[in-house]
């Protein structure tokens, strides 16, 4: 069971600034788009120069207009070349396949007062959270931004101006950074945190949230995974009889796919846990870099999320 | 559709009764000789043209009379309608689905007329004829549930998501199998599970769980339950026990063909758009043990289920003490022959 997909055609891509672009999707058929929660992503295909790639992005637009998708993409230049190839190929008129939203980073609509903490491109879910929050007038929300520079940080002018009593900049290269420690012992009871930027940001604000006894469940993340390349392997697929080969910059769900084994999948990042697949034998170490499984399960050697880890020894037999 | 709506009761008199061609399409729920719990979800897609499976939202012959009694229920205890406070988006989002599903599926008795969030509503068989701003509670007479689920057949358990489990934070539940929406209002999904029996130890919760916050939206999901209930009563609940639980005293070998209802749920699981939230309704379906038995395969299978079932089970569906009463009235229809595999009657 994975998420179902819509054929759309790309009406606009603009460059936000050196490192970002948006990209508009419209659905081919003139159907509006479904409706959608702040915080939800769509998986976009990509047929890379005969490689699959399927990546999830954010929506950024408002979660009521159904006219079109909107998704804001960073390049990385050193990455397996899903945003490259949005960046270098995807043009406006151009057709492709989007999954239909899911929300792995919705709002705690219990929420009293909302304390969102974006690191560069992890703006992009607040986007549309926002938007949500203040079509609904439950506007109680405090965005704290953190961006390299002003000419990087995208969709500052927008956020500020629109709500300037409830949006927060900070320039690295001005020596500014978020006052985490501050900030979370100031909030009012019924607030709940959310975190979206690089591993470093999310660690650091959950280890001081949880230092200063914030319960768990008002502290809400989001990271995606990209697959980490690591060296090539060979799996053996039990149910389907196939052998297959993972490369060194394939991840073992892109290649159980690439064999043409239907595999489930939602997120492709580790964290939804859609894709957990059960070992039946293996002989050697597994690299996971999953959310979603216990340690205890990591260590078990039983289960693996084939969508980010991946696996370094003599034989691995999966059950898929 | 041409559906010929019955008034009937399910309460005092109890003139309930299913048509020939409502029992046709009755959603026998054993697949085979024996039943044990099992997640047994399949995808929520249209299967077999008349079937209850077919549309999202199935509106049948008792559909009016049903409502009826839903209003009785509500008038004597409200409670059994409740919203936590941020619970009303789902509500939305519901009345939403239910309208457009609806709308869509039998467009000669619902129609949706949707101008920006200025909607129009009219539900011909309930005589309701109503515009109001989507959106704005202050635009409906109740609450966006209550207003949709007042003209729904099931049961609706409107669940929030969150911290990786479901919460029972909504709902309206006036056609249940013994359970009281006001005793587990705010539960997760084990907590408002704990009173099953052999299903937490086998894991089922565990796996259920894991399926039920992966289900997508457009991508509904479905499975059956059952009990058995003395009369056609739709509102076995706990808050009324004291009205209904006596009334399983007064089954005799020469009633039990037609008072004894095997009740079915059809329970459905729809991702709410602009909540992340979940819907879960529960739609029950009472058929008399005699009109079962008018198909042999059923009548065969019935029997065997009943007779093997183990006692927790038994117990817990409350009619162990019934048991040997009702497996001699369906022991008659089991002449020992081989049933074919699936649910459906003539296969």
């Amino acid at each position: 069971m994975s998420a179902a997909k819509m054929n759309v055609r790309v009406t606009d891509v603009v460059e936000v600034n050196d490192l970002v672009k948006r990209f508009r999707f419209e659905r081919t058929d003139g159907e509006l788009m479904p409706t959608f929660s702040g915080g939800a992503h769509t998986v976009v295909e990509m047929d890379d120069n005969g490689t699959r790639r399927l990546n999830p992005y954010s929506l950024m637009s408002s979660p009521t207009d159904r006219s079109a998708y909107t998704i804001s993409v960073r390049r990385d230049d050193e990455g397996r070349g899903g945003s490259l190839f949005l960046h270098n190929h995807v043009k406006a008129g151009m057709e492709m396949v989007i999954s239909n939203p899911v929300n792995l980073f919705s709002l705690d609509l219990r929420g009293r007062k909302h304390v969102m903490i974006a690191g560069g491109i992890g703006i992009t879910p607040f986007l549309s959270q926002i938007k949500q929050l203040s079509a609904a007038n439950q506007g109680n929300f405090e965005l704290h931004y953190a961006v390299r520079t002003p000419a990087l940080g995208s969709y500052v002018d927008e956020l500020t101006s629109q709500f300037p009593n409830n949006v927060h900049v900070y320039y690295d290269d001005q020596n500014q950074a978020i006052d985490v420690e501050g900030l979370l012992s100031g909030q009012p009871l019924g607030t709940h945190i959310y975190v979206c930027g690089p591993k470093g940001m999310i660690d650091w604000v959950l280890a001081q949230a949880t230092a200063a006894g914030w319960p768990e469940n008002c502290i809400h993340y989001e990271e995606f995974l990209a697959p980490e390349p690591g060296k090539p392997f060979d799996v053996e697929l039990a149910v389907s009889g196939k052998t297959i080969h993972v490369s060194e910059k394939q991840s073992l769900l892109e290649a159980i796919e690439e064999a043409g084994v239907d595999a489930p999948y939602l997120c492709r990042g580790g964290a939804c846990g859609m894709c957990e697949t059960n070992v039946i034998k293996s002989d050697g170490e597994f690299v996971h870099n999953d959310h979603w499984l216990e340690e205890e399960e990591h260590k078990s050697g039983k289960k693996i999320m084939p969508c980010v880890s991946r696996f370094v020894g003599k034989t691995l037999v999966l059950d898929r | 559709m041409g559906i010929e709506f019955k008034k009937e009761t399910f309460r005092g008199d109890y003139t309930f009764s299913n048509s020939p061609e409502a029992m046709k399409r009755f959603p026998f729920p054993f697949d085979k000789d024996s039943y044990m719990y099992a997640v047994n979800m399949e995808p929520h897609t249209p299967v077999r043209e008349g079937s209850v499976y077919y549309n999202s939202f199935d509106v049948d012959e008792h559909y009016v009379s049903e409502m009826a009694d839903r209003a009785m229920v509500l008038d004597e205890d409200p409670l059994r309608c409740q919203s936590l406070p941020h619970m009303e988006l789902h509500g939305w989002d519901l009345l939403e689905l239910i309208m457009v599903e609806k709308a869509k599926d039998y467009p000669d008795l619902f129609q949706l007329t949707r101008d920006g969030d200025k909607w129009h509503w009219v539900n011909k068989p309930l005589g309701i004829d109503d515009k109001f701003t989507f959106m704005d509670a202050s635009t409906l007479p109740y609450g966006p549930m209550e207003y949709i689920t007042r003209q729904t057949q099931g049961d609706f358990c409107v669940l929030d998501q969150r911290e990786d489990n479901l919460w029972m934070d909504a709902g309206m539940v006036t056609t249940q199998a013994d359970w009281s929406l006001d005793f587990d209002i705010g539960m997760n999904f084990f907590e408002w599970h704990a009173p099953v029996p052999l299903a937490h130890e086998k894991g089922i919760f565990v796996r259920a769980l894991k399926f039920l916050l992966n289900i997508q939206q457009g991508a509904p999901a479905r499975r059956l339950n059952w009990t058995m209930t003395v009369n056609p009563l739709l509102d076995t609940s706990p808050e009324n026990y004291h009205k209904w639980g006596i009334q399983k005293t007064t089954l005799t070998p020469e009633n039990v063909g037609k008072k004894q209802h095997l009740r079915v749920e059809l329970q459905t699981f729809f991702r709410l758009p602009r909540s992340n939230g979940l819907v879960f309704p529960i739609r029950c379906y009472l058929a008399c043990l005699e009109d079962i038995t008018k198909f042999p395969k059923w009548g065969r299978r019935l029997h065997r289920v009943i007779r093997d079932l183990p006692e927790e089970l038994a117990t817990y569906k409350g009619f162990i003490d019934n048991r040997p009463m009702i497996l001699e009235y369906l022991s008659q229809f089991d002449d020992g022959a081989e049933t074919s595999p699936g649910v459906w009657p003539e296969d």
